[in-house]
């Protein structure tokens, strides 16, 4: 164990390094570039024992990863923004096929107009497809969760890809403390690689031929949703495990903060729960009973987890960083959804914020909050469910 | 300085390496057994531009992503720089402004002023780039300074990050600018 400053970024491609991924197939985009950067210092340093596949696209980057997989080995690819939009074909087809493999998306906003800065926009662009998503709140977190899912993917429970998103430079290119666990501890913690079948030379295996029995098909996109409802005690199991080797436990699905005897709620995932948690301590010097649930995966959505919490509150605000125009905020669409099918009549409202990158301080959330607490203690309701947030 | 934590902004040009000391800076804040942050100014950068690189430094671990608005510290890494741009845009009142200068800069009342001459230490160190001389780790050892850190976790900070050769010439730099730095109140 050595304790490093490290970019989010860096984080990832030392988990990389450490699961013994065998292939990495990329392109370079930013804000992703440098974690491919270093894996291939990596490689080239003899450091890592892997190949890196140079392709001409995203679409073949995700394409090259999905075949040395199926090929039975770990892989691992990271994009971003408009690649990964570029990618969004073969994100489907790796999880319909059912092989585990590890992408680290750096969430960055899509264009027009050209921004590289930080939003959910690409990552929860992905969210319907079958893969795992988690996002990170810190560095630690990138590197331990990174390693973690191929632990979990590989689950003969679950056996889908997973994603591990971390926000564009508040995270991917900032520096902070990193503890790098050995490698002897990962070989420990990670078994033999798994996966539901392997493509070898001379040994055929016809995949993805024209369905003739569309009940099937049907069926396989259940199984898709069954696995990812199982992979939910997956991903517990494992944090317990992680937690017992490193002393690092982050909850499994959820984390909660000063959520005990917390009245109203908020919802948050990625970088910025940091700046929510600063605005729920500031929240409480004030008297305001506020409790914050981060979100660390989205796919599976932690339903179970959320209204437990949220059963007797008196108010649930869900922050977004991405918009499903037209209707809301997609945390927001999970979780109001899953109330109501719950029978939970609870006040819910969405704040949208920090779209494409605005910054937002912790006083920015605690202002936002105290405004919307102040209206659900007067009036018992929200007057209007959205409400797009530019700062004080 | 706000929840005990001291917010830093760095001013340079593109290519001179703001970036790498706010790096550095988490480096030897950790060294002392302090939480480091660092991270560069979001945006396109461009050589000879003016740049920014932003450092928090508490006792406690930063939870805090949002951009550095109200500074305790600006670092100065360029002499032409304040003609250029605002650097004390948004530094507190009674902050401290540590600067790469040949002589007794003017501020006005209200801040105290460390200035050292870290150009002519790099080039007497022959730390050149392109014809540039490299200040940051020297900007670094002048640092020191308002932050109460010992010369000796700065030094060790830029020998980890650099290594070799260039980390003790580096970190030579950063010693004699904490020898040579001068104090205005």
């Amino acid at each position: 164990m050595v304790v490093k400053p490290l970019t989010g970024n860096y984080a990832a491609a030392y988990a990389a390094k450490l699961s013994r991924v065998k292939v990495v197939a990329a392109y370079p985009i930013t804000p992703q570039t440098t974690i491919v950067e270093k894996l291939a210092q990596f490689i080239e340093d003899g450091e890592m024992d892997a190949k890196m596949i140079r392709v001409e696209s995203e679409h073949s980057a995700l394409a090259a990863a999905y075949g040395a997989a199926s090929g039975g080995v770990r892989a691992f690819t990271a994009t971003s923004s408009q690649g990964l939009l570029y990618m969004h074909e073969m994100v489907w087809w790796v999880a319909g096929s059912r092989i585990p493999l590890v992408m680290a998306i750096v969430t960055r906003t899509l264009g027009p107009p050209w921004n590289i800065w930080t939003d959910h926009s690409d990552i929860m662009d992905q969210r319907d497809s079958g893969w795992l998503i988690m996002m990170a709140e810190h560095n630690q977190e990138v590197l331990d969760e990174t390693i973690k899912m191929f632990k979990i993917t590989e689950d003969p429970r679950v056996f889908l890809p997973g994603i591990v998103g971390l926000d564009a430079f508040i995270l991917s290119h900032t520096t902070e403390p990193v503890d790098i666990p050995d490698q002897e501890l990962v070989d420990t913690f990670l078994p033999p690689r798994r996966q539901p079948y392997v493509f070898k030379p001379g040994d055929s295996l016809l995949m993805g031929n024209v369905p003739r029995n569309l009940k099937e098909n049907m069926r396989m996109r259940e199984d898709i949703h069954n696995s990812l409802e199982a992979a939910k005690k997956v991903i517990e199991e494992v944090d317990e495990e992680w937690g017992k080797l490193t002393g690092r436990r982050y909850g499994g699905l959820i984390e909660c903060y000063r959520c005990e005897d917390a009245s109203h709620f908020i919802v948050g995932m990625g970088a910025w729960v940091g700046d929510m948690r600063e605005a729920v301590d500031s929240l409480r010097t004030n008297g305001i009973k506020v409790g914050l649930i981060k979100v660390r995966y989205v796919r599976p959505f932690p339903r179970e987890d959320i209204l437990k919490w949220v059963v007797n509150a008196k108010s649930v605000i869900v922050f977004d960083r991405s918009v499903s125009a037209g209707s809301a905020g997609p945390l927001f669409l999970d979780v109001a959804a899953h109330l109501m099918a719950a029978g939970i009549r609870v006040p819910v409202k969405n704040i949208l914020a920090g779209i494409t990158g605005l910054d937002v301080t912790y006083e920015d959330i605690a202002d936002a909050v105290l405004k919307s607490v102040a209206e659900v203690e007067e009036t018992g309701k929200f007057s209007r469910f959205i409400e797009w947030y530019y700062g004080r | 300085m706000s929840n005990g934590m001291i917010e830093i902004r760095f001013h340079g040009r593109g290519g001179q390496g703001a970036v790498t000391a706010a790096n550095i800076l988490v480096y030897a804040a950790y060294k002392a057994g302090l939480w480091g942050q660092a991270f560069p100014f979001f945006g396109a950068e461009r050589r000879g531009a003016p740049v920014m690189a932003f450092a928090r430094i508490s006792k406690r671990r930063i939870r805090v992503r949002s951009m550095i608005r109200h500074p305790d510290i600006v670092v100065v890494l360029d002499p032409a720089l304040p003609k250029l741009v605002n650097v004390l845009d948004g530094l507190k009142q009674g902050g401290v402004i540590v600067i790469n200068s040949p002589s007794k800069p003017e501020f006005g009342e209200g801040y105290r002023v460390y200035y050292v001459n870290a150009s002519k230490i790099a080039l007497d160190l022959n730390l050149v780039l392109a014809g540039w001389p490299l200040v940051n780790t020297a900007i670094l050892g002048a640092l020191a300074r308002p932050l109460g850190f010992e010369i000796g976790v700065i030094e060790e900070a830029i020998k980890d990050y650099l290594g070799g050769g260039r980390g003790e010439v580096n970190a030579k730099a950063a010693r004699r600018a904490y020898e040579e730095v001068k104090v205005l109140e």
